[in-house]
């Protein structure tokens, strides 16, 4: 008791209101953040009835009834889009990392006419909104005969984006270029270089951008609802979520099953890679 | 191709040796890592932008075959003009533009806080964070059914002493369903900012601070004089992008109400004019007006910031050179 209150000591009455309000926001921010998440969690554990009967935020009666989520998962042909977004993502992130790297390698490492001219077309194609482009897009898709094909969307789904790109040249710069210069000296090509040396030190930047894209992939229904139609056989975690329109519309408890599933993968990860998460969007951000 | 053969037959060992070479080896490599990503760039980017401008002149459905299309002039951009239902979409933005400098004012609070010492920082990091990894479609369920009537927010109300009769309906209302929806968006995204300011704020030296709270610099001080200074480029970008991003709302009204109810922003608006009308000319013809605009509104806000910041450089740099003038003044007297 008497440690207590020396301790209070040190703090002046100012710096107490400070602590009270620093704490009150951030207490009433994360209740913000969590509270339509949490009221989804609560009703996807209600049966039925009880769902009928009580109000959304009264606990349900039974924590381990899973009955919405086998429900939702078999109405909405989960496993496949679980599948689906797993082929998807492995491709695309392979790709989109190899062609990122090598883009960034080739930008960062050699002067040659163009280098500049690249960068701003990289650049600007961002300012161009993705969702206006798509009634173009979808012309060229259809022209290509990728529509309904898995593999046309991964492939327009790799295109590199800038954000990635950015984050791999500012990395490269702080890899010595004298490395490649000794790397060179001793016969190898410019080829080895990027696999041998460049490549495993980007390893950082890699699972970064990975992570970032990763999500942005897995997230993404909107292209993925014009280009992969068949729901039945292409669907994606995404898109499977669709089911749940039109006469299925109003039972929640099935609905927030669902909705939990598919943000499911992005939580896993978020809690294994935060450190990258954080990383990517703080570094992405520099780029203007 | 033809001039590197041409080389190879004249002297035949000039082509190996090139491919050897410091400058050989460079261009192959150049050449072989650029090539699919400029392939992918201009497939999925540069070729649509062209077309799309393209399309734009036509009279045409996504079927319709290329020879019968109709040339139609400047007619889908009169359209596109003289339609209100654009017009009244495009200013359904300033709600969007609103929500963003609440969701960046509110994320430069959080961020400033978390970025002093705090007890369990990382976790309240976290949550609100975590909304920014959800997709657009999962947020559309999470809202509708948060918002219904009678379900999680009315209720949470409740706890708070208002009465259900007094509360609107907030996605059919027309007064409220708006802000309801750009809430969504800032719930959506303030953690996103929130990190990147701190990731700034981190950048800062911290040494600055513990000076600044020895001369007795309250936290409200060291925000003003320190932080804020320190990451104001970070904060114009977002700026930036946020009034853009406004212009080009559609996620919220998209999921969530399908855009009824006059909450059809100018590309949900499109969206349906492109893939329910099929009328791809009209769409093309919007998507480039409203590109337009935001082209322009990126140029006005990047000479405006460049005015205030350059005034404000000018300032420090005659602050800087007036105290080094003082310090050699008082250096030539100790010395004399």
């Amino acid at each position: 008791m008497a440690k207590m209150k020396t301790n209070r000591k040190h703090y002046s009455a100012g710096a107490v209101i400070w602590i009270v309000i620093k704490y009150f926001s951030l207490v009433f921010f994360s209740f913000v953040a969590l509270l339509p998440i949490v009221s989804c969690v609560i009703t996807a554990f209600k049966t039925d009835t009880e769902y009928q009967s009580t109000n959304v935020m009264t606990l349900p009666e039974n924590w381990l009834n899973f009955q919405n989520f086998i429900d939702a998962f078999n109405r909405a042909n989960m496993g496949r889009a679980y599948l689906n977004s797993a082929i998807i993502l492995v491709f695309v992130l392979l790709g989109s990392v190899l062609v990122g790297t090598q883009l960034a390698y080739v930008l960062n490492r050699f002067k040659f006419p163009g280098n500049g001219l690249i960068r701003s077309l990289f650049l600007f194609a961002t300012l161009l909104p993705g969702i206006a482009m798509q009634v173009s897009v979808y012309q060229i898709m259809s022209n290509l005969g990728f529509i309904n094909h898995l593999y046309g969307y991964i492939i327009m789904s790799m295109g590199t984006d800038v954000i990635s790109i950015y984050i791999f040249i500012q990395f490269m710069e702080n890899i010595s270029v004298s490395l490649d210069e000794s790397a060179f000296i001793d016969g190898a090509s410019y080829f080895t270089i990027y696999w041998k040396i460049i490549l495993p030190l980007l390893k950082p930047a890699i699972v970064t951008s990975m992570v970032l894209k990763g999500v942005g992939v897995y997230n993404e229904y909107y292209c993925a609802s014009l280009y992969l139609q068949d729901k039945r056989t292409l669907g994606v975690v995404a898109t499977s979520l669709y089911t749940f329109t039109g006469p299925l519309g109003s039972k929640y408890n099935l609905i927030c099953a669902g909705v939990l599933m598919s943000l499911l993968p992005a939580l896993i990860v978020f809690l294994l890679c935060q450190k990258q998460i954080y990383s990517g969007i703080t570094s992405g951000a520099v780029k203007g | 191709m033809n001039a590197e053969t041409m080389k190879k037959t004249k002297k035949p060992f000039s082509m190996k040796k090139w491919v050897k070479s410091r400058n050989g080896q460079q261009t192959i490599v150049i050449l072989s890592f650029m090539i699919i990503p400029l392939l992918l760039l201009f497939v999925f980017t540069y070729l649509p932008f062209g077309e799309m401008v393209k399309f734009s002149f036509y009279k045409m459905k996504y079927a319709t075959p290329v020879d019968k299309r109709q040339f139609v002039g400047f007619q889908n951009y009169i359209d596109v003009f003289k339609k209100d239902e654009c017009f009244s979409a495009l200013k359904l933005s300033l709600y969007y533009m609103a929500g963003a400098m609440v969701q960046l004012a509110l994320a430069l609070y959080l961020a400033t806080i978390l970025s002093f010492k705090t007890k369990f920082g990382n976790m309240f990091k976290g949550f609100m964070f975590f909304p920014y990894l959800i997709s657009g479609i999962a947020i559309g369920f999470i809202f509708k059914f948060f918002y219904t009537r009678g379900f999680v927010f009315d209720t949470v109300l409740q706890w708070c002493g208002f009465n259900l009769e007094s509360l609107p309906f907030w996605l059919k209302d027309k007064s409220v369903n708006n802000i309801s929806l750009v809430a969504s968006s800032v719930w959506r995204y303030y953690g996103n900012n929130m990190v990147l300011f701190i990731g700034a704020i981190m950048s800062v030296d911290s040494e600055m601070y513990e000076a600044a709270e020895l001369d007795g610099a309250n936290k409200f001080q060291q925000f003003i004089h320190i932080i804020l200074p320190s990451i104001k480029t970070i904060v114009t970008l977002n700026v930036i992008l946020s009034i853009t991003g406004s212009l080009s709302a559609f996620d919220p009204p998209y999921v969530i109400t399908k855009g009824g109810g006059g909450t059809a922003t100018y590309f949900v608006l499109m969206d349906k004019i492109a893939h329910t009308n099929q009328q791809v000319g009209l769409a093309s013809a919007m998507a480039v007006v409203l590109l337009l605009i935001i082209f322009a509104a990126t140029i006005l806000q990047k000479l405006f910031f460049k005015l205030v910041f350059r005034s404000s450089d000018a300032d420090n740099e005659e602050y800087t050179r007036r105290k080094r003038l003082r310090r050699e003044r008082r250096w030539k007297k100790e010395a004399v």
